[in-house]
């Protein structure tokens, strides 16, 4: 199934805003991330497994476990720092 | 005309025509709480010239009509006003508001708190500090999670 990525803040500054990735059915956030790390330098360092990182599916926060689901918006990026 | 309760804009805001937009045609207000954060000209030791604020559209203004769900929820109050900015902002610039409504004084201060801690620590928003030395991304601090814990609500954003 596809998934659309976003990336913000550092994250996006060293991998661009996103694009599309297909992932398997039943394929967790955690293992998109996974998908991702193994597939350059880049992604392995931005998305390295002991940096904090927040997630969203479908623009709301999740934790890593959440199940992906087709034609889902998944985004990652750095703690925030508004306000 | 409905006003909205989230703004999210590159444009500077009027405290005084948001608290007044805020109180028109309600005469049951008889408090308005507001808060205002600025830029500061220097951050951790080190002179801040100017800031970069990054969002994620859509999520961003959804997380904070959620969090004015909540506040609605939990504290007696009438009316609620957010505006974050976005883009290039000077030292010296106002950062964001918040103006709540309320018959009495108590839940106001309260919940203008407690929208300030949410927006902290929820809402996606990412500050990129510009000093003569260079811009660096500003780290969240821990600080802002255990202010959301007196509310009983866990953040975990700056954890591991």
């Amino acid at each position: 199934m596809k998934v659309t990525l976003k990336f913000f803040a550092s994250l996006r500054e060293a991998l661009g805003t996103g694009g599309t990735l297909e992932v398997p059915d039943g394929a967790t956030v955690a293992d998109v991330r996974g998908l991702l790390q193994a597939r350059d330098a880049a992604h392995a360092q931005a998305l390295a497994s002991g940096r904090a990182l927040r997630c969203a599916l479908n623009q709301v926060l999740c934790p890593e476990s959440t199940l992906v689901s087709e034609g889902a918006e998944l985004a990652f990026f750095p703690p925030v720092t508004g306000g | 005309m409905h006003l909205p309760r989230v703004s999210i804009q590159a444009a500077d805001f009027d405290l005084s025509a948001e608290v007044a937009s805020l109180r028109r045609g309600d005469g049951g207000v008889g408090a308005v709480v507001s808060f205002v954060g600025t830029v500061r000209d220097v951050s951790a030791g080190q002179d801040v010239l100017r800031m970069e604020l990054e969002h994620y559209p859509g999520m961003t203004e959804a997380s904070i009509e959620a969090m004015i769900d909540a506040a609605q929820a939990r504290f007696d109050i009438r009316a609620v006003r957010v505006i974050h900015r976005v883009g290039t902002l000077e030292a010296g610039d106002q950062i964001v508001l918040v103006v709540v409504s309320s018959a009495h004084r108590g839940p106001c201060f309260q919940a203008c708190e407690f929208l300030m801690d949410y927006l902290k620590t929820q809402a996606p928003f990412w500050k990129k500090e510009c000093t003569p030395e260079g811009a660096h991304w500003v780290d969240a601090r821990s600080g802002d999670d255990e202010a959301l814990r007196r509310w009983g609500v866990d953040s975990g954003n700056a954890s591991q």
